[in-house]
């Protein structure tokens, strides 16, 4: 029976897309009242035997860690599947007054850009490092969008260790993709933007969008063994928007792919601008040979401001270091380096099938899915089958790179992934499911609603060569009536389907933090035993450690007064402090000298106006604190640590500026006080 | 005494030598907050834990009752006892080399009463450790002592402890066991040109 949805489908000219896309919501409702499999039935879709597939019992561990990116928020969180369990929020791009990550003196580096401190950002895609194709679990690198960064989580502490700014690009949401040995991590610019070749942008008018804009791809050298990253190089591509990369395995390993949309280079109004052209392009960027041309002097230089921030793992601190050049490569200098495949329309995923060979392209607006062939690029570069050029790089003929089209797939194509068993399954964001599709004679076999309005799907592993393909998560934008209201807003939803048999069937939702753009899931034994269980306080190297009590004091230095505390259980040194004044800033450096899992210590003051600080086993952390008046501040562990974590506090008595309290401190019996340097 | 008699109680000598490559007594607590266990290990020279920070870690737990840290330098019998250990190997070779069944004898014997008198000592400080708490201790339960048990298990508040010998104690076992076997296995009787007869091939 033909539901009313098909039947638009099949009546719906390309021309009338838009409309329906308008229409998107309301067609929802259609769906609904009726009744029929693709619809929302929630019963329907849920599997009689879910409950038992996705239950962990109490103190069992899940069998995969997923990572998913929160948007708005900045952060990662990770869940572990398929039980849906909230494992950890990693901070990345935002202050977490939760851990003081961006407060504590040691963090507020990591979040130091060419702009100043930027404290939040827009999280999108995170992406797990690998080695010979597959996920290897060392790191996971994410993007931010906003100022456009690129970090890296080390999954040993779950903790971001690294970030850098891009210069020339703007809108970092073409990223990141990590090659298939972490050689590179590559990032493509979103919007294009007027560079001023100094590595920022220049003041244009607007009008000339068509003439100065133009896009950046960066190629970010990542260190085997380290996993430290260094800018190598950037292209300086045409000014289209970048939407998505990935790149190729097996016999496609040396390129990777771009979305483009806004080939029409509009630089207003872009919702109509940038949706004409019936096809934008793909672009085929081989990054071997732009490595190569780079290495052998093709690339030029242009000053650059732009800054890096590392996490130092002995001294537990972040330095910013600012890098003043950046080379680049033009791609009209470099024969072979990059092609344009015509999309339809306004592409947004592009994935590559497990064997290479396939590299699926989902326009947003496009009524298919084309699919092209990896062997048939190659041919076609051979026999020129070009269909003119655009700046200096060759088109090649839709017809000549296509394998085939996938039809009728369902409305709002917008991303792929793979179950490794000749299966493809791509989400539609206007038509709220997940279409199942064969790679083999690229028919639709199977589709599942969802609740609603997808974005992103993920397969674990579903982008190396060997995806782990029993479970999809599927991150939808809306929740509407799936959980309790709280209010306007909701709670974004990760659906678990599993997809281990021939018909997909609804496992789980879980509520997730913020909005999930895209995620990546890990078998839990990659990663798990590397966990670090507490930092060796024999080899921290702060600057202002203190390894035992008796290395606890106060000093003065003209109106700075540093705190060199210690915290274990169920006390801190010192827990008396005198000496203090108003104005003064002082630092509480303190030392957690735990050396057990799970024993962080919190330390919060009366009045700071940062947040406190979570100091983790072996760790030192500083929060800075500047009294306003006189008078006596309590200050406290904000991690329950213990039987007697209540009583672990004390007091910093503030006199007024001037007075003649001299600086004391002790932890029970008073020592003498320490001499105050001038 | 024969050859191979010798040579035993030259076994049962370096077997003492265990002492110093394995604990001679372990003490596993165990607790719902502590899945993993935590694990006091006591050797003939020092006092370890299954890991780095076990003997921290049973000291933060400790100070919660009153009890006194734990340190290696808290024992003296912990400088003394491997001079005692290594005299003992000493003179065992040394009867092996002289061969009279009767010094076996008394070397075995000397050997369990340092045993034994070892076994004391340690009760000792665990009953040391155990009774004498702070008087401002943090948790005071009304007639609670916690002195773990020198063999076997017991439960301390919601601890349940365990003591065992460690792979250290084999040692003097073995030796005591060896040498009471050759003085029991070996004929009243040696001749005494069998004594002089030089071995520089024993060990
Ligand atoms: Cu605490």
């Amino acid at each position: 029976m033909e539901t009313i949805l098909n039947k638009l489908r099949k009546a719906a000219p390309a021309a009338a897309l838009l409309l329906t896309v308008a229409a998107g919501t309301a067609l929802q409702g259609c769906q609904k009242t009726n009744g029929n499999d693709a619809t929302g039935a929630t019963a329907s879709a849920l599997s009689s035997d879910a409950a038992s597939q996705v239950y962990v019992a109490p103190g069992k561990h899940d069998e995969l860690y997923s990572f998913l990116s929160g948007g708005f928020n900045g952060q990662v969180s990770v869940y572990g599947l398929p039980s849906g369990r909230l494992l950890k929020i990693i901070p990345v791009f935002s202050q977490h007054a939760e851990n003081g990550y961006g407060y504590s003196e040691e963090s507020k580096a990591m979040l130091q850009t060419s702009h100043g401190f930027v404290p939040w950002d827009d999280l999108h895609h995170p992406k797990l490092s690998r080695s010979k194709g597959m996920t290897d679990g060392r790191w996971l690198f994410v993007n931010g969008n906003n100022t456009p960064r690129v970090a890296r989580i080390d999954l040993t502490t779950f903790e971001t260790v690294e970030i850098m700014e891009l210069p020339n690009s703007a809108g970092n949401h073409c990223s990141p993709y990590p090659t298939n040995n972490n050689e590179y991590v590559i990032a493509g610019t979103r919007f294009s933007v007027p560079l001023d070749m100094k590595g920022g942008t220049g003041d244009v008018s607007l009008d000339s969008y068509k003439d100065t804009f133009r896009g950046s791809i960066s190629f970010i050298k990542v260190d085997q063994e380290k996993g430290d990253m260094d800018l190598d190089f950037q292209i300086l591509v045409p000014g289209f928007d970048y939407d998505l990369a990935n790149g190729g395995k097996g016999p496609s390993e040396d390129w990777v792919f771009f979305t483009t949309y806004n080939s029409e280079k509009a630089g207003t109004l872009k919702e109509v601008g940038a949706s004409q052209n019936d096809k934008d392009y793909l672009a085929a960027v081989n990054w071997k040979l732009a490595a190569k041309y780079a290495k052998e002097g093709k690339a030029r230089e242009m000053p650059a401001n732009y800054y890096h921030n590392k996490m130092d793992k002995g001294t537990h601190t972040a330095k910013s270091t600012v890098k003043k050049k950046v080379r680049y490569l033009l791609p009209e200098d470099c024969p072979g380096l990059m092609y344009l495949l015509p999309a339809p329309k306004s592409p947004h995923g592009i994935d590559v099938d497990p064997s290479g060979e396939f590299m699926v392209v989902s326009g947003k607006l496009a009524s298919a899915i084309p699919v092209f062939s990896f062997s048939k690029m190659q041919e076609a570069i051979k026999n020129k089958q070009f269909d003119g050029e655009k700046n200096g790089i060759p088109v090649l003929k839709y017809e000549s790179v296509l394998a085939a089209e996938v039809k009728e797939p369902g409305l709002g194509p917008l991303h792929t992934e793979f179950d490794g068993k000749g299966n493809a399954y791509t989400s539609m964001f206007v038509s709220s499911e997940i279409v199942k599709w064969k790679l083999k004679d690229f028919k639709v076999v199977d589709r599942i609603p969802v609740y609603y309005s997808v974005g992103h799907l993920m397969i674990p592993g579903g982008d190396t060569k060997e995806p782990y393909g029993k479970y999809l998560v599927a991150m939808n934008k809306i929740t509407k009536d799936r959980y309790l209201p709280t209010g306007p807003e909701l709670a974004h939803a990760a659906q678990l389907i599993d997809i281990s048999g021939e018909k997909m069937k609804l496992l789980l939702d879980f509520p997730t933090v913020a909005e999930p753009h895209y995620a990546q899931a890990i078998k839990a034994d990659l990663v798990a035993p590397k966990s670090v269980k507490f930092h060796k306080l024999d080899e921290n190297k702060h600057a202002y450690v203190a390894k035992k009590e008796s290395d606890a004091s106060v000093t003065r230095q003209g109106n700075v007064v540093r705190v060199k505390m210690t915290a274990i259980r169920s006390h801190m040194t010192p827990d008396n402090i005198e000496g203090v004044q108003v104005g003064d800033t002082v630092y509480f450096h303190v030392t957690n000298l735990e050396q057990d899992w799970d024993v962080p210590h919190g330390f919060a003051i009366m009045g700071a106006n940062n947040a406190e600080t979570l100091i983790m086993p072996g760790a030192t952390q500083t929060l800075k604190w500047v009294p306003k008046k006189a008078g006596v501040f309590p200050f406290y562990c904000t991690d329950f640590c213990s039987a007697l974590h209540q009583e672990m506090q004390g007091y910093l008595r503030v006199s007024p500026k001037g007075s003649n309290v001299p600086i004391s401190f002790s932890t029970g019996k008073k020592k003498a006080a320490s001499v105050a340097l001038k | 005494m024969k050859t191979s008699s010798r040579v035993l109680m030259v076994v049962a000598a370096l077997s003492l030598g265990l002492l110093f490559l394995f604990p001679m007594w372990k003490i596993y607590l165990k607790a719902p907050q502590y899945p993993e266990g935590l694990e006091m290990h006591i050797w003939v020279n020092k006092i370890s834990g299954n890991t780095e920070s076990s003997l921290q870690n049973f000291n933060i737990l400790n100070h919660y009752i009153g009890m006194e840290p734990i340190h290696a330098e808290s024992f003296k019998e912990l400088t003394i006892m491997p001079y005692l250990v290594i005299g003992f190997i000493v003179t065992g070779v040394l009867v092996a080399f002289i061969g009279r069944r009767r010094l076996v004898l008394a070397w075995s014997a000397l050997l369990m009463l340092g045993g034994a008198v070892g076994l004391l000592d340690f009760y000792l400080w665990l009953e040391k450790f155990g009774t004498n708490l702070s008087p401002t201790a943090p948790i005071k339960v009304p007639g609670m002592t916690y002195v773990p048990p020198l063999l076997g298990s017991k439960t301390l508040l919601n601890f349940d402890a365990l003591s065992l010998p460690g792979w250290g104690s084999l040692g003097v076992f073995l030796a005591v066991v060896i040498s009471l076997l050759i003085y029991f296995l070996t004929p009243k009787m040696a001749k005494p040109q069998e004594i002089l007869r030089p071995k520089p091939t024993l060990v």
